[in-house]
């Protein structure tokens, strides 16, 4: 599958966070590794006052010939990459369906309702049960702990990237990343951001 | 970036739609281009700020939508091509203007770009532009893809010229902060120069003076223009249909509804039955297109946000060829098949459609779909809005809240439009009592301080952002003092237009291509006005207080409070942090302090977070930005600050 087809056309991969995660970086980065490849991609990003701790969201259409909706319509999601994991199950809610795979970051970012302790932050081991429980395959991913240890925990988006290569669910692979990044990165950057994506891949293997 | 401008004619880009519409403006050979910051319309005006030394292009943020709509106007009545970029409701406050200039008529090409967001995803309304070219009387474009933004804007500018009228070409938040692939074209040679023909007949449209008088005779060209408009829109390429020749419903769509209708009519396999009539062309519709496809149908189902402004026209039009069509079913918003607010998206269509085809579409097992929103409801706690941590509108507003508590006579605040807004939330202590348009806070709060002679006692207080001072609130503020109103304006100045992107204003030493320019000081401004004004830093906690406090007990006339310090998303500011904070959960008592934990529960920077297990506070220095402001919140000294060298 590595560098064959896409398993279904479109192809509607979703990235969920919180605002000032870096979600638009992600989909940017991954929409051009798939344009690269000679994909059609359109991507539907929410961002504006939800930048401020809100949830957000990018969906990401992937197709052979066509351009799609920038809205995935309810359910059809194949693959949900949440960079926070309360955000996976938000998103399940409206586009998950049994056949979803899901890449999920366990670092949480409490909103302000859990911070001031109005409301409870689900444990971890209820995140995954649930998660698990609502798609056929999923994968956990301390990510932002390995970003920190890289210098910055916006490598996490860039990990989360390299585990989606690594899960083999798409047609593109550690070249096109390459491909992508060093148009617009100098090239010590591009080192710490394969650095990253290396890590990624490691993250899912076995 | 680099491609935007570099990109070879017949290469293919990923572009955001806000991209693709200022590549458009570079393939028309644009030279002047200005606008107001509002989401999701900025980085139409950001992106040719970038192409504007390449390409030899002005480009300004300007004070305000109106300014702008004029600046770009006289770029046409100069010979060139303007261009003029604003949110939905920026629309309302060029109104004016854009009567006046509808009816002028113009010159070199002139567009005007609104990008409307339907769904109000990041409004407090979600208005329609679309109306205004009804109302005004001049051609309304609506880009249905990616590609089509970019090739209808350079065509908006021929067809501008040809008319000699303004066009509007209306973006939604879709299309504009939507992303997708666009095949470039070429970018025109040489430098167009500007000259000014104005000593000509009064009448002579490239010669004489430019104004919509004498009415009659302007008006009436205005009506001459529009026919041929409605000529030209019959065969348009960017008019298209796609389905059978007889389907049994026929859509009629636009912009980003066309995705979303596309996408339904393949979600339910119905390509056979449907048909889809995707106009390009929006105001007036064109009336021989529409009725050919009238003819082949019986029932028809539009598909369009926010308004029903299609779904009239359409209905207009068969009422007058009912001889001609027969009579229709109609489906869309007023029959209620489509909600008539919120933005659209494939699901609601599809939903209309099933119904009436009385057809069903896939849908995810209940079993599933149950569990789903039961772990969702559970498991994702709600995420509501708030201040960046570090951000001072959260220091400014615990501020004003605690001064008005303190001074205990019910002062309540006027708010305003940027990221402050969210002072009517818990994140500013809901300490914002009424919010508008731009620049209304201090307009409405002018009012309430003349109600002292009907009983009105409570003190009045409004904020106002940097770049909104600019924008609207001078006026209202010079009508406060004129009319010696008695209130407190809170100048909330974090040195840039935070909100949308931190885009530059009259009150900054630099302008949007990067140069130098005189910054007006606010509160220089309000000084000559004649108000009191005092200046202070927010994350000085107490000072900011002692201030307000004073400010609220005198009683003559209009107070300005300058509250400055830079926002936390700055670039100048981003990843530095003041301080280094350290949080002792051994100091910290926990809810035994008797401070309500006002950390935690109350001061709600998101860098703080309440720790469970240990019945303490815990600094998050992932997220904690350094602003040392909890230090002083916290009564029992817990937090700590070191000053980063
Ligand atoms: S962007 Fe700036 S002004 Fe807006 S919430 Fe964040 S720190 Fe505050
Ligand atoms: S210093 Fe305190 S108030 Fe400032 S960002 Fe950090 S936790 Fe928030």
């Amino acid at each position: 599958m590595k560098n064959g087809t896409l398993t279904s056309d479109p192809y509607n991969l979703i990235i969920a966070g919180v605002g000032g995660q870096g979600n638009v970086l992600a989909s940017r980065v991954l929409g051009g590794m798939l344009t690269g490849k000679g994909y059609h991609v359109t991507i539907g990003d929410t961002f504006g006052a939800s930048q401020r701790g809100g949830s957000v969201m990018s969906h990401i259409r992937i197709s052979r010939d066509a351009s799609w909706s920038p809205q995935i319509p309810k359910g059809r999601a194949h693959m949900i990459i949440a960079l926070e994991p309360t955000e996976a199950l938000r998103v399940l809610a409206d586009y998950g369906n049994p056949k979803v795979q899901v890449l999920c970051n366990t670092r949480p970012i409490y909103s302000v309702g859990v911070i001031c302790g109005e409301l409870a932050y689900p444990s971890l081991e209820d995140l995954e049960k649930w998660v698990r429980g609502l798609s056929e395959k999923a994968w956990f991913l301390d990510a932002t702990n390995a970003a920190m240890k890289l210098g910055n925990p916006i490598f996490g988006n860039i990990m989360m990237i390299g585990a989606l290569g690594g899960t083999g669910a798409l047609p593109v692979d550690r070249q096109d990343f390459e491909a992508a990044v060093s148009r617009d990165m100098s090239p010590d950057r591009v080192q710490v951001n394969l650095a990253a994506y290396d890590m990624g891949v490691k993250m899912v293997e076995g | 970036m680099s491609h935007l401008v570099d990109g070879e004619p017949g290469s293919r880009h990923l572009m955001m739609g806000n991209e693709a519409i200022a590549r458009g403006a570079l393939e028309a050979g644009v030279s002047v281009a200005a606008g107001y910051p509002g989401t999701p319309s900025s980085e139409i005006i950001e992106t040719l700020a970038k192409a504007a030394e390449a390409r030899g292009l002005y480009v300004e943020w300007s004070t305000n939508e109106k300014v702008a709509l004029e600046v770009a106007a006289a770029a046409s009545f100069a010979g060139l091509r303007g261009l003029a970029v604003m949110k939905q409701n920026g629309v309302n406050v060029a109104s004016d203007f854009l009567l006046h200039l509808a009816g002028s008529g113009t010159r070199g090409g002139m567009v005007l770009i609104p990008c409307d967001d339907p769904g109000a995803l990041s409004s407090i309304n979600e208005g329609e532009s679309r109306h205004f070219a009804r109302l005004v009387e001049v051609p309304l474009l609506e880009p249905g893809d990616f590609q089509e933004a970019k090739d209808m804007v350079k065509w908006a500018f021929e067809l501008s010229e040809e008319l000699q009228s303004l066009v509007m070409l209306r973006s939604v938040t879709r299309l504009s902060h939507a992303s997708g692939d666009v095949t470039f074209g070429a970018l025109p040679e040489g430098q167009p120069q500007a000259a000014f023909h104005c000593d000509g007949f009064v009448l002579d449209a490239n010669e004489g003076a430019v104004m919509s008088a004498p009415v009659d005779y302007k008006h009436g060209q205005q009506h001459d223009k529009l026919k041929k408009a409605e000529a030209l829109f019959e065969t348009c390429p960017f008019n298209t249909y796609t389905g059978p020749e007889k389907p049994e419903v026929l859509v009629i769509t636009s912009s980003a509804c066309n995705l979303y209708s596309r996408e339904a009519i393949k979600l339910l396999d119905v390509e056979g039955r449907v048909g889809l009539l995707k106009l390009g062309t929006t105001w007036p519709i064109p009336p021989r297109l529409v009725e050919k496809h009238l003819g082949l149908t019986d029932k028809v189902l539009i598909v369009e946000e926010v308004v029903c402004f299609l779904e009239d026209q359409v209905k207009i039009l068969t009422a007058e060829l009912g001889a001609q069509v027969g009579v229709k079913t109609f489906f869309g918003k007023r029959d209620g098949s489509l909600p008539m607010v919120g933005e659209m998206n494939p699901d609601h269509v599809a939903a209309a459609l099933a119904k009436i085809l009385g057809v069903q579409a896939e849908s995810v097992p209940e079993e599933y779909a149950g569990r789903a929103q039961e772990a969702g409801f559970v498991g994702a706690p709600g995420r509501e809005l708030t201040f960046c941590p570090g951000c001072p509108h959260r220091a400014s507003f615990w501020s004003i809240h605690n001064a008005l508590e303190l001074d205990n006579r019910k002062g309540f605040v006027c708010g305003d439009i940027g990221c402050y807004t969210m002072g009517v939330l818990p994140a500013g202590f809901s300490t914002l009592k009424t919010v508008h348009a731009m620049g209304s806070g201090t307009g409405v709060a002018s009012g309430f301080g003349k109600l002292g002679p009907f009983g009105l006692d409570q003190p009045v207080l409004s904020v106002c952002g940097d770049s909104t001072f600019f924008h609207s609130a001078i006026p209202a503020l010079i009508n406060a003092v004129h009319h010696k109103s008695d209130i407190t304006m809170v100048l909330l100045d974090n040195s840039g237009t935070g909100m949308t992107g931190f885009q530059p204003h009259p009150g900054l030493p630099r302008d949007a291509l990067g140069e130098d320019a005189p910054a007006i000081d606010p509160a220089e401004v309000c000084r000559a006005m004649g108000a009191r004004v005092e200046i202070a830093d927010p994350f000085d906690i107490e000072t900011t207080q002692q201030v307000l406090l004073d400010l609220l007990q005198d009683r003559k006339g209009v107070k300005v409070l300058v509250l400055r310090q830079i926002c936390a998303l700055s670039p100048e500011k981003k990843g530095k942090k003041l301080y280094e904070m350290t949080l002792d959960q051994e100091v910290c008592v926990g809810e035994n302090c008797g401070c309500n934990r006002l950390c935690t529960r109350i001061f709600r920077c998101p860098g703080l977070v309440w720790d469970h297990e240990k019945q303490a506070a815990r600094l998050d220095e992932v997220i904690c930005t350094g602003c040392g402001v909890c230090a002083s919140i916290c009564p029992s000294g817990a937090i700590q600050r070191r000053e980063v060298a």
